[in-house]
């Protein structure tokens, strides 16, 4: 581990919430063009979240602050250990963590509509979770490691070695997401888009940070992305994950949201079926 | 050795003392002062073995011979008074009499064959050893402490059981006693002795309340006990007379390698599969939640099944390598997966802890299974992590369930605002099961790294991987639901009156203590109790020696993990953000706070919201009883695989 390693983990720290918000902002104008809509400025969920500190925060219980931070750090935390380079597996763990203090956050609110929305969630956190587990255990497999910096350095194979272990990831990026069908939990309420599943009972303050946390959980699925073509190097790799990335998006404008047990269903057998396929199919392919 | 004459000798001395007890109130100073001497005893004996070697002891001639024939003579008794009791056996417990003969029979014919094996250390101290004799004599011991006043409440509470408090604790700590003795043996017949004394403790204690489903479940649990009982005598049988080994000492057997020791350790292995509640077996651990919490959480969480898994884990190095082991392995990966499973439909809090002891219980075995320096590891870590938080947690139920009248988890909704303390000292003991940097993850953590540079036959170790991914997932649904109820803001107030007393309360928080130290301090008791018993085994070239420790940067990042979640409640307890309170939002007008609302034609609506339980997706029945035919299929296999 080197100054390089230490700068690019400092530098998530501080600016990958700035490249997951692009992120965010560039998906909702792929989203309204996909619509044959303007759409709002690139910049748009940052004036957002500045206009979410400015506003009045209320709370049902003062704890789900609480909760929200926890949120928050083991969310940097998840990203600072995968762009130090380190393992890989730990910080699959610390962005469950992080994902079970969201929920906690929601079910402390106990309105009908948090709860349904942080069952949902942990829900669909049932049904990705072997999935990212599996595509650790392929990186072990082909890279011999753990560790973000090996892997990085692995064979240019990679891809092909684990081609139906990102067809998988794929598949559960969209719920990761939060994309349809799978957007579950973020289900709006009525007609309007301020009552949202999860987030319901989170306001000003408390919502900014929600979005904060999001931003940066983009830049570390960006990260997980990018791992699979990382041999190749940055130019190639890069592009790549980007544009796999915002396929995402056209996957959400064209499918309409699952049940949740045809959710879970579905994601278990893909999983099973290209993850776990492909582990056993990997000593044949090196 | 006087420190194990004592711990063995001690209990059985305490409970003959409270049995006889006059008054209510001198047996519960009874049962203090045998507890705090009880720990005090472990906790010398720990500091005297600190990190030594493996101590081995060779009794006297004279002395060792009165014990044969006390023992031999004890099995016996212990026969003859589970024959009595089967007279309330019912049609279908038919076998449980016949198994009682079997056992009795295969061991008469062990020990009175003329040329048996002589042992000449009959006990031995190991670092694991006393790791299992903290558990046993601190939570072991913390757990009678807090039956004392449940038990009082518990008979108020029910009339219609006869109170057989006495007799109670007598078994209490005659278990206890058993339990040392099952940790300190070295000479197997006395060790299957005592692990026959744990399934007499179990039977009794299930059936306590006297009613026919205690009594059925008792039987149950000592029927399927049995069959492990068969298993363990039909061993020290093959190791009398069979061809090949001839020993009766436990590190003997371990010492002899998959080739020579393989026939006798997979029947060992059944026993330990039997105590332990795997699948197929595991129907009996169900049932025993009938017993009143503290035997729950005593023996069937915290000590007794841990037995069962104390001596796969004893044996892991023989499995090393073998079909046999990687079949052990799968059994356990199957349990892990289906109960992990089958406790994500369950809305009463005993049944999920049941089911994630045995889904626990699946985890170690995988782990014993591999048999390598790392999942031996693992195991033993597994082992203490699990002991503690899950006595804390069934201990908390107790409690809660005397507070609210109820174990269901539903009604535990807003015990973070209700009975703060309790539900922190709960939502520790959940912390530590699954959460907590130190716990479990650490432990799947070195799994995963094992089963993936395994080498018994190609894509096993993937196999189990999978299997844990998969199992982990319900895991990770069922407890953060249950904290999501505990957290919960309530929706009407609802505050609870009564105070908790007060030998529970010094349980609970010595547990929450204990929980937290190991969680904190978890590299020390990785020092103090595994490193010397993993690097005894690697020095005298049982298990292979693998690099593959957890590098300092991983545990580095933990610590940092496990300092947030002591740090960010602090900040927010010194600088608490100063927000509106509000009411949670209901599509209506609030009337009542956030419990009822004006909804269409102006009619006032009652909020009811419940957690997901999935019992449409999970069919409990259907999928224990797929569970039993995989594991039954397995476990077959694995004794086929060691045929000679």
């Amino acid at each position: 581990m080197n100054v390089e390693h230490w700068g690019l983990a400092v530098a998530f720290v501080v600016l990958g919430p700035l490249l997951g918000a692009l992120l965010a902002g560039l998906d909702r104008r792929l989203t309204a063009r996909m619509q044959s809509r303007q759409g709002p400025p690139l910049l748009q969920p940052i004036y957002d979240v500045l206009k979410l500190f400015e506003k009045d925060t209320v709370v049902v219980t003062e704890l789900q602050t609480l909760y929200l931070w926890g949120f928050l750090f083991f969310m940097v935390i998840s990203g600072f250990i995968l762009f130090l380079g380190s393992d890989l597996l730990l910080s699959l763990f610390a962005l469950t963590v992080s994902g079970i203090f969201l929920c906690l956050a929601a079910y402390s609110t106990n309105s009908p509509y948090s709860n349904i929305g942080s069952s949902r969630e942990l829900l669909l956190m049932m049904a990705y979770e072997p999935m990212l587990i599996i595509v650790a255990l392929g990186f072990f497999l082909v890279a011999d490691s753990f560790r973000v910096s090996d892997i990085v350095a692995g064979s240019p194979w990679q891809v092909v070695q684990l081609f139906g272990i990102l067809l998988g990831f794929l598949f559960i990026l969209t719920i990761k997401l939060r994309k349809s069908p799978f957007d579950l939990s973020s289900s709006h309420h009525g007609h309007q888009e301020l009552v949202k599943g999860i987030t319901t009972d989170l306001s000003g303050s408390d919502l900014a940070l929600v979005e904060i946390g999001h931003w940066y959980e983009n830049t570390i699925l960006l990260g997980w992305l990018y791992l699979f073509f990382a041999p190749w190097g940055v130019a190639l790799a890069l592009p790549i994950a980007l544009v796999l990335f915002f396929a995402e998006v056209l996957v959400d404008n064209t499918h309409a949201r699952l049940k949740w047990a045809t959710t879970l269903k579905a994601t278990w057998v893909v999983t099973g079926l290209f993850g776990v396929t492909n582990l056993m199919l990997l000593p044949l392919i090196t | 050795m006087p420190l194990i004459a004592l711990l063995i000798g001690f209990p059985l001395l305490a409970g003959l003392a409270i049995l006889f007890a006059p008054t209510h109130a001198r047996r519960a100073d009874l049962v203090r002062w045998s507890v705090y001497g009880l720990g005090g005893a472990t906790l010398a004996l720990a500091l005297s073995y600190f990190r030594m070697e493996p101590q081995f002891f060779a009794l006297g001639e004279g002395v060792a011979g009165a014990l044969d024939s006390a023992f031999l003579l004890g099995g016996i008794a212990l026969s003859v008074y589970l024959l009595f009791a089967c007279r309330r056996i019912k049609g279908r417990e038919w076998y449980i009499p016949l198994l009682i003969l079997a056992q009795t029979g295969l061991m008469l014919f062990a020990e009175l064959a003329p040329e048996h094996p002589e042992v000449a250390r009959q006990f031995y101290v190991d670092s694991f050893s006393i790791l299992m004799a903290l558990i046993v004599g601190l939570v072991g011991g913390l757990i009678c402490l807090h039956a004392i006043r449940y038990m009082q409440d518990y008979q108020a509470h029910d009339l219609e059981v006869t109170d057989r408090r006495p007799a109670f604790f007598f078994m209490l700590f005659v278990f206890l006693g058993a339990m040392f003795g099952i940790v300190f043996s070295n000479h197997l017949p006395w060790l299957f002795f005592f692990w026959e004394v744990t399934t007499l403790c179990s039977f009794w204690l299930i059936s306590y309340s006297g009613t026919d489903e205690a009594i059925r479940n008792g039987f149950r649990a000592l029927g399927l006990n049995l069959i492990g009982g068969v298993a363990f005598a039909g061993a020290i049988v093959w190791l009398t007379h069979g061809p090949g080994l001839h020993t009766w000492e436990l590190d003997q057997l371990i010492a002899a390698g998959s080739t020579l020791a393989l026939i006798p350790a997979v029947l060992i292995a059944i026993a330990g599969l039997t105590k332990s509640a795997q699948l197929p077996f595991s129907s009996w651990l169900l049932g025993a939640m009938v017993a009143p919490t503290p035997v729950s959480a005593l023996l069937h969480s915290s000590t007794m099944v841990k037995a069962g898994v104390f001596l796969l884990v004893k044996l892991s190095p023989v499995f090393h390598d073998t079909y046999a082991g990687l079949l052990l392995s799968l059994v356990g990966g199957v349990t892990f997966l289906v109960t992990s499973l089958a406790a994500v439909s369950q809305r009463n809090a005993k049944r999920v802890l049941a089911y994630s002891t045995i889904a626990n219980l699946g985890l170690i075995v995988m782990c014993a299974g591999v048999g390598t320096a790392t999942t031996i590891w693992a195991a033993i870590l597994l082992i203490l992590f699990h002991a503690v938080a899950k006595a804390l947690l069934f201990l908390s139920v107790g409690t809660t369930e005397h507070l609210i009248g109820s174990r269901d988890i539903e009604d535990m909704e807003g015990l973070v605002y209700r009975r703060p303390v309790l539900a922190a000292m709960m939502l520790v003991g959940i912390l530590g099961m699954f959460l907590a940097p130190f716990g479990m993850l650490l432990s799947k953590y070195t799994c995963f790294q094992a089963f993936l540079t395994m080498d018994v036959m190609p894509g096993d170790g993937i196999l189990l991987a999978a299997i844990l991914a998969f199992g982990s997932a319900p895991t990770l649904f069922f407890w953060s639901k249950w904290m999501g109820k505990l957290v919960a803001m309530p929706r009407r107030p609802n505050p609870i009156e009564a105070a908790i007393p007060r030998d529970e309360a010094i349980a609970l928080f010595t547990l929450t203590l204990i929980t937290y130290v190991a969680c904190a301090l978890f590299p020390l008791a990785d020092w103090m109790f595994v490193q010397p018993y993993t690097e005894f085994l690697t020095g005298a070239g049982l298990i292979p020696l693998t690099d593959d420790r957890i590098p300092w940067e991983t545990i580095a990042m933990m610590t940092a993990m496990l300092g947030g979640i002591f740090l960010l409640p602090l900040i927010f307890w010194l600088r608490p953000p100063r927000f509106a309170v509000v009411s949670g939002y209901l599509s209506g007008a609030n009337v009542d706070g956030s419990a009822s609302y004006r909804g269409a034609m102006g009619a006032e609506r009652e909020v009811e919201s419940r957690g997901y339980y999935l019992t449409g997706f999970i069919q409990e029945d259907l999928l224990v009883r797929r569970g039993l035919i995989g594991a039954a299929i397995l476990m077959t296999l694995m004794l086929w695989s060691v045929n000679p």
